[in-house]
């Protein structure tokens, strides 16, 4: 990639300054929006550029903005900086990196939907990040970016940071909105969705810190340059957050339709100590565990491709796993999580991630038959298709392609002796 | 009447209105789809994931806007990738939903068996059992195994009192977040809630004392596993151990239907004892709930030490036990003698022969045969009670079909003078909920309440001004009216000062009489806040007044309500009984005195002074049958049968639950034998028999017979028995619902406009206000043998604002001399912020002899250290 558009502090270290930004040619996207586009026009670029959801959905953005009420107000814009699933961490350096780009996202989404306030919810351990978001929104009211009446339109908006308390569950974004509103970070049932029963029950607008990311730029160059990048159903950049089994982890700004191979050997250096790859984790703890095979190497990490290889692309929160690692004790730490994080509200998720959890623990130290493997894939079975997110949904992936897979690590350890009824 | 939608329900086919959900569709029909975080009385969550179903929709033709077909004709429908729960799902035309298949009854199967896996197995020790929705759900739809390990299973604590009336087993409870949502959505207090998150997810209470709401035990028969459980129950009985007998609350004028659960058993020495008190369904008046009042308050019908078991004759100036015969023969003979005496100075109205002074918790039977005594010897009868307007309810009171349950837009209720939630609970639960469906709510109150938070208009008046608030409503429409007398609002208003008269035109007061008149339906419920007899006469003429210049009376949801504080007061008026003013006077000048069921002389020790002869009838022996010459020992209202009618004038029946204490008489055989005695033809022994008499006698009554009262009729939502896992563990209702009777003006009597003055407060020298208020959990009789309650029970104590307190050098807590009129008494203060500057709120039945607004003085008698 010669240049960056989502991480661009690493080709202008001092993008995070405000000066600096607006020098580049920030906020003028935000200023042509409010003073010479309409609302809805906005949408349609957003629409035409075929931008989809960065937090895991890969839900076509434009589409979302137009499904919002106009018969209610107000309007809100929900930033999800929430950020809590294992092996993400791009939303992070790009609040940290490139905060005036993310802010003018979220300012020029709020204008497209009529929406006048704004929340960012981050993680609770963002709690540092939070405090220089809300000394950069106080440059931005300093500097009339933010606050009444901006630019000489009647247009006024204001973005305020919201912290939340160590719950992955809300970043589900029902969840996050009634952790906003203070009530139990647990997830609402859907129908209605945000765009029509959002905030305080009013049409909100939820996205992610990525996505909000790309859309000044796509203001401030169009569409059809957006559309350069990419693949035809899934255009544009993506930060993937490389980690594992790599000698070079971190997060790799590339183009949508780039492969395995060169993510993970190119940019991640390759696998270290000459081991070799075994398994790849495309969306964080959430997938599927895909058998590294050269195929599966081959594939383009896009959210058409990566299924025809038995997984989502997610959030694309690659983790690599190389023949090192057993997958039942890899399938242990994911089920560990999602039994930690899962909000228990609906039984399936709430019992089945806690005997999951005391399966794998057997499993993992040795005091399981190999009926127990069997057990837990049918636990995990029993699970599928009946939980009210998609926590309970996404935690048995990794069970089930795990030992549909990588049988033989699950069975490695398994007691010999039967027991008797 | 809204859309009705036709869909198929396991090959069966049902019309219903839009907007149902398949789950309710479906017990419609008779199909149960099983669930356990759904309740029929409160908006879904799906939380559970138990009623999952497969769901079929017809497929739209998007060029067309028609139904796709499939090549046979029939439509085609195509059904969703997963399972959808069923509470959550409204229908939709030609939906197609399967229950029956392999698919949803394996589905069944692991939900269970992941609610089994740490539910632990207490079935044997557990109240629940025998009429568990976990257990019967389990044994319908559930797998045969478990395959979970009994060691991995999660410990919790399993006696976590939850405040001291409900206790909480964390094990047993499957997070179904009925019991929060119950008292968030419904009991609106919301002192419960869930703690931690996933499979930590715990029940706690924020409240102190715990679990702080007069709701608490309903939450125990919504609960579908014993994870709750009243203290009062627990470890009690098993439920098919239980005999249910149907019976009515005796606390509230609401007239909560009861189920009285009996058994009898070793540890009560072979006695028949009553074990717990359930609700009984009736949607007219009390739906599926009852309060914790009814609910824990019934332990005074079995304080075995304590009730009287034997009739009393005072010989040597004590009161010696004697056999019911020679009782009565003294009472049948100085009734006679007083009887005589009246004829004699019936020229002279001052002084009176026989008085019957009957108190509201007697039966319509009892009252009706007291009436026949009184009039066959030419005696009087007085009703106990600070309150007035029977007579004008029987006349413009609700309107025969009435239910709150059909009141939402459309529909104004004013509710003046009454602290709703503490005088009639159930009432502020049904005025809360017209109000959620659109109700126009207007509160006139001196001060804030709990119904405050369900109103549109609040109208802040001084106590003392309640009769002219209504009246400066009136005056609203005084120019459209020119019938009413000028002078009248003026006069009244400048009687109660500057506040009275900046609210009499206030815009809020303006558009609250404007709502009010404009209404399709008005009621109007009012209360005993702050006043006494006289202040109730003038706020029930007024109230009178303000529904009939407004057109609002003789019709259904129309009409006004008086909030009693006994459970047949209205029947008592119905049947004559009127209160006096001047009770004293009235008392003292009886030749003869029979007290029935009321204790003058403990609410007031200025009423100890009475007449020559004493009768007083009764449970306990009260202050008033410790001055009497004979007392007689009364059966009380579970031991035997009987009507009340309730304060919205539906007569309702109760039946006995446990036999009576040996000696102990019904008080309408008590009448009749002494009646039978003074040559009176009158029925001793069957209740139905005076009920018929009844009947003949009192026109409103006329078509009214036991067989009518008992008449039952389908309900929604079904309750109890099988289908206890969808409404809880409210027991149907079988024995009746009871009939509310026509006022007058349904007749098309017409009601004249009357103009009464409300009383004068006299003015006062710097000195404090107090005003009678009435508290739900007070020390009378009734409650004070429930230990369970003991430490919720009102203190004796008077109630006044911080600033008050200061100025006159008083902290919470001190004991003060309050000095009334004519007696003076010990109280505790207590400060309350929402009491008005110069006012002492003094709640009624704690022991401080208040019944009427008084100015008094208060002293401190010792201060208590902090």
């Amino acid at each position: 990639m010669s240049e960056m558009l989502l991480l661009r502090h690493r080709d202008i270290p001092e993008i995070a300054n405000l000066d600096t930004y607006r020098q580049i040619g920030g906020f003028e996207a935000f200023q042509q929006a409010v003073t010479r586009m309409k609302p809805d026009e906005i949408t349609e670029v957003v629409k035409a550029s075929g931008l989809r959801g960065r937090g895991g959905a890969g839900f076509p953005t434009g589409m979302k903005w137009s499904f919002i009420d106009k018969k209610i107000y107000p309007h809100y814009v929900v930033a999800n900086a929430d950020e809590s699933e294992p092996g993400t961490f791009k939303d992070r350096e790009i609040m940290e990196g490139n905060p005036f780009q993310f802010l003018e996202g979220v300012a020029i989404t709020a204008y497209a939907v009529g929406a006048q306030s704004a929340y960012i919810y981050l993680r609770g351990e963002f709690w540092q990040l939070a405090r220089k978001l809300d000394q950069r929104i106080a440059e931005m009211h300093a500097t009339r970016l933010l606050g009444d009446k901006l630019f000489g339109s009647p247009y006024s908006l204001r973005i305020h940071t919201h912290l939340g308390a160590g719950a992955y569950i809300c970043g589900e974004e029902t969840a996050m909105l009634e952790s906003m509103e203070g009530k139990l970070g647990q997830p609402r049932l859907r129908p209605p969705f945000p765009p029509s029963y959002g905030l305080y029950g009013k049409p909100t607008i939820v996205n992610n810190v990525e996505t909000l990311t790309n859309v000044p730029l796509i203001i401030a160059r169009g569409a059809a340059w957006y559309r350069t990048f990419g693949t035809e159903k899934s255009p544009g950049v993506k930060i993937f957050s490389l980690s594992g089994c790599v000698n070079r982890p971190g997060n790799y700004e590339l183009p949508l339709g780039t492969t395995f191979r060169e993510l993970i050997f190119e940019h991640g250096a390759g696998i270290p100590e000459g081991r070799q790859i075994k398994a790849i984790m495309p969306a964080g703890a959430s997938s599927s565990l895909i058998v590294a095979n050269e195929q599966a190497l081959d594939t383009s990490m896009d959210y058409e491709s990566v299924p025809r290889v038995g997984a989502q692309l997610g959030s694309a929160s690659v983790i690599v796993i190389d023949n090192s690692i057993g997958i039942d004790w890899l399938v242990n730490k994911t089920v560990h999580f999602f039994k930690h994080e899962s909000c228990g509200k609906c039984t399936p998720c709430r019992e089945g991630t806690y005997w999951m959890a005391h399966l794998t623990h057997r499993i993992t130290t040795g005091k399981a038959t190999v009926e127990d493997v069997d057990l837990l894939y049918e636990v995990a079975s029993q699970m599928k298709g009946k939980c009210l997110c998609a926590l309970g949904e996404f935690s048995i992936e990794a069970v089930l392609s795990g030992i549909e897979r990588f049988r033989e690590d699950f069975e490695a350890r398994a007691k010999q002796v039967e027991y008797s009824e | 009447m809204s859309k009705l939608i036709t869909l198929t329900i396991d090959g069966k086919q049902v019309s219903v209105p839009e907007g149902t959900l398949i789950v309710d569709a479906a017990k419609k029909i008779g199909i149960d789809i099983p669930v356990f975080c759904y309740h029929p009385k409160m908006e879904p969550v799906g939380m559970c994931r138990m009623c999952l179903v497969d769901v079929g929709r017809p497929v739209i033709d998007r060029t067309t806007g028609e139904f796709s077909q499939e090549e046979d004709g029939s439509i085609k429908i195509q059904f969703a990738p997963k399972l959808e729960t069923a509470c959550t799902t409204p229908v939709s035309e030609g939906m197609v939903v399967i229950g029956a298949s392999e698919k949803v009854k394996l589905a069944r199967e692991d939900i269970l068996e992941f609610l089994l896996t740490s539910h632990p197995l207490d079935c044997p020790v557990c109240d629940k059992g025998g009429e568990c929705p976990l257990q019967n759900l389990t044994m319908g739809f559930g797998p045969g195994e478990s395959r979970y390990l009994y060691d991995e299973k999660m410990h919790l604590a399993k006696q976590v009192p939850l405040g001291e009336l409900i206790c909480l087993d964390r094990e047993r409870c499957i997070q179904c977040a009925r019991c929060v949502r119950f008292q968030d959505l419904i009991a609106g207090d919301p002192v419960i809630g869930f703690y931690q998150r996933g499979r930590a997810l715990e029940i706690v209470t924020y409240s102190e004392p715990g679990f702080n709401s007069y709701w608490s035990g309903n939450t125990t028969d919504i609960c579908p596993v014993g994870a709750l459980t009243t203290v009062d129950f627990r470890f009690g009985a098993r439920p098919w151990e239980l005999n249910a007998a149907a019976s009515l609350c005796s606390h509230c004028p609401v007239g909560c239907n009861l189920t009285l659960n009996t058994r009898r058993e070793a540890s009560s020495g072979g006695k028949m004892v009553i074990k717990r008190v359930m609700p009984r369904q009736n949607e007219w008046v009390n739906e599926i709930w009852i309060c914790d009042k009814g609910r824990f308050g019934y332990h005074y019908t079995e304080a075995r030490a304590e009730r009287l078991t034997q009739p009393l004759l005072r010989k040597e100036g004590k009161l010696t036990p004697v056999n019911w015969e020679e009782a009565l023969e003294v009472v049948a003979n100085r009734f006679r003698q007083a009887s005589t005496h009246q004829e004699e100075i019936s020229q002279s109205p001052n002084e009176n022969g026989l008085l019957i002074l009957a108190g509201g918790r007697l039966a319509n039977e009892d009252l009706f045969n007291l009436r026949t005594l009184a009039e066959s010897v030419g005696g009087q009868t007085a009703l106990y009670s600070h309150m007035a307007g029977g007579d004008l309810v029987a006349q413009v009171g609700l309107g025969e079909g009435s239910n709150f349950s059909d009141m939402g837009a459309g529909t104004t209720i004013l509710v003046i003078a009454c602290d709703l939630e503490e005088e009639a609970p159930i009432w502020w639960l049904r005025v809360k909920q017209a109000a959620e469906r659109g109700a126009t709510v207007i509160i006139a109150n001196p001060r804030a309440t709990k119904l405050d938070k369900s109103a549109h208009f609040k109208l802040r008046y001084p106590y003392g001004g309640e009769a002219a608030t209504v009246m400066a409503m009136l005056n609203t429409f005084s120019a459209k009216r020119p019938n009413l007398p000028p002078a009248y609002g003026e006069q009244v208003m400048a009687a109660n000062g500057e506040t009275m008269q900046k609210l009499a035109r206030s815009p809020e007061l303006q558009a609250a009489a404007q709502a009010f008149a404009n209404a399709e339906n008005s009621v109007i419920l009012y209360g005993s806040e702050g006043i006494g007899l006289p202040g109730s006469q003038a706020l029930a003429q007024a109230c009178a007044n303000l529904l009939i210049s407004t057109n609002h009376t003789g019709r259904t949801n129309n009409g006004v309500l008086a909030v009693w504080s006994r459970p047949n007061e209205q029947g008592a008026w119905d049947l004559g009984f009127q209160p006096r003013n001047n009770l004293k006077q009235t008392l003292r000048a009886a030749k003869a005195l029979y007290v029935v069921a009321a204790d003058p002389a403990g609410d007031d020790p200025a009423l100890a002074e009475t007449s020559d002869f004493l009768v007083v009838q009764d449970l306990f022996l009260t202050d008033t049958a410790k001055l009497a010459d004979v007392v007689l020992p009364a059966q009380a209202f579970t031991e035997r049968e009987g009507s009340y009618t309730s304060g919205e004038r539906r007569v309702q029946r109760f039946y006995p639950a446990v036999p009576a204490l040996p000696d102990c008489l019904p008080d309408f055989k008590i009448a009749g034998l002494i009646g039978q005695r003074l040559g009176l033809d009158i029925e001793t022994r069957i209740p139905s028999k005076v009920f018929n008499q009844l009947a003949a006698r009192v026109p409103d009554y006329a078509t009214l017979s036991y067989a009518r009262l008992a008449e039952v009729a389908d309900q929604w939502p079904v309750v109890g028995r099988e289908d206890l896992y969808y409404g809880g563990t409210t027991y149907q209702n079988r024995q009746g619902l009871g009939v509310q009777l026509s006022p007058s003006a349904q007749r098309g009597e017409l009601t004249a406009m009357k103009w009464q003055e409300p009383p004068n407060l006299p003015e006062s020298d710097d000195g404090l206000l107090a005003v009678p208020i009435t508290r739900l959990y007070d020390r009378g009789q009734t409650l004070k043998y429930s230990a369970l309650l003991a430490r919720r029970l009102s203190p004796a104590c008077v109630i006044l604002h911080t600033t008050e307190a200061e100025r006159r050098g008083v902290k919470n807590g001190d004991l003060v001399q309050v000095q009334f009129e004519n007696a003076s008494a010990l109280a505790s203060i207590c400060l309350n912020e929402q009491v008005p500057v110069g006012v002492v709120l003094v709640p009624r039945s704690v022991g401080i002899p208040l019944t009427a607004p008084q100015w008094i003085k208060l002293q401190l008698a010792e201060r208590v250290k902090a």
